[in-house]
């Protein structure tokens, strides 16, 4: 006969199997989702823009972003972590990422959204090249899955200017 | 006492034949679970491939007790991925999210800040840099997350919680492997 300890083992063993078996299944299906996100970022006023006393150029900008994110959501999606950078290149550097707003968007029903904000985190530059600088504003998101395999996409939204001059 | 004794007995019982294959199934087991922590380390390419969440600064993403995933790729770390960092001189390791990057035109070197996604300032400004560190660069990175498992790693934060308990199973676990006759 079996022991107490082997069956013990075997149940344990079996369960685990089934749980590993099960999160692989519900992660995998998340490959036939084929999202179709849009968003729409508007620029609507520059605060005021400046120079550090270190030397750092700094803008303070008004946003308004629209997104529909409903897509993303599937019933493995936990949540989707949205941010929104700032993406330019100066002589000194191939490329800066600048996140300017993010938001935790918990369910579907709240996927879709439109906010007017100023920037949430600052917008400084490594340096003093952001007068007249023309750069990408990039909507990013990251679908955290209940389990398994994490998902990140964007949509590149080109053609913004600062301004010429301090204000 | 009885048990105890019990116990004595059958270990005195065993046949010399017996407890050396005994010795070596025990090292097929630990050199086995070796080789697949060394041999993830090499797929992957980070010194950590799995790493249990210890803090809550990532909440409502990610948990204490759950299990991360990392790789390191050969592509430059960009914003929004979460990495988990080691700073010198501190002993665990954090898992945050990047918001900033700047990459240098020549050398390619970066400049990376993070923050965890349930705090309010940023790390450098949360004091989890060494003093007057204002980025993290390449080499502080371990890895960057890429995939997730609830709960699993919360036995670990256990026994970090109570040592005592890890002393315990690790002891029945080693009379378990002497005593058992196959």
């Amino acid at each position: 006969m079996h022991s107490f300890g082997q069956r013990a083992n075997a149940i344990i063993t079996f369960s685990l199997t089934i749980v590993a078996v099960i999160c692989s299944l519900a992660s995998f299906s998340d490959n036939f989702n084929t999202p179709s996100p849009t968003a729409e970022i508007e620029v609507s006023n520059f605060n005021w823009f400046q120079k550090q006393r270190n030397g750092n150029d700094e803008v303070s900008l008004t946003l308004n972003i629209s997104a529909d994110l409903q897509s993303l959501f599937t019933w493995n999606t936990k949540q989707v972590f949205v941010f929104l950078a700032a993406e330019y290149e100066t002589p000194q550097n191939a490329l800066n990422q600048i996140s300017l707003w993010d938001a935790i968007i918990p369910s579907k029903e709240h996927a879709k959204f439109w906010i007017h904000t100023s920037n949430k985190y600052r917008f400084i530059d490594q340096g003093s090249n952001l007068r007249g600088k023309e750069y990408n504003l990039t909507l990013h998101w990251h679908v955290m899955p209940k389990t398994g395999k994490m998902f990140a996409d964007k949509i590149v939204k080109t053609g913004y200017r600062l301004p010429e001059e301090y204000r | 006492m009885g048990w105890i004794a019990a116990n004595l007995e059958s270990i005195r019982a065993l046949q010399i034949r017996q407890l050396l294959t005994q010795a070596v199934t025990l090292g097929i087991i630990l050199s086995s679970a070796l080789m697949i922590w060394k041999g993830l380390m090499c797929i992957t390419g980070s010194e950590s491939p799995v790493v249990v969440v210890l803090s809550e600064s990532m909440e409502p993403g990610f948990q204490r007790g759950d299990i991360l995933f990392l790789h390191m790729g050969n592509d430059p770390i960009r914003a929004g991925e979460i990495v988990v960092y080691n700073i010198k001189g501190r002993s665990i390791p954090i898992v945050h999210r990047v918001v900033e990057v700047h990459q240098r035109q020549a050398t390619e070197e970066l400049d990376i800040l993070t923050k965890g996604d349930n705090n309010r300032e940023d790390d450098r400004t949360g004091l989890l840099y060494s003093p007057g560190q204002l980025w993290l660069q390449q080499h502080h990175i371990m890895g960057r997350a890429v995939g997730f498992l609830p709960y699993v790693g919360y036995f670990t934060i256990i026994m970090t919680d109570m040592p005592i308990l890890k002393y315990v199973l690790i002891g029945s676990l080693a009379l378990l492997v002497i005593t058992s006759k196959e």
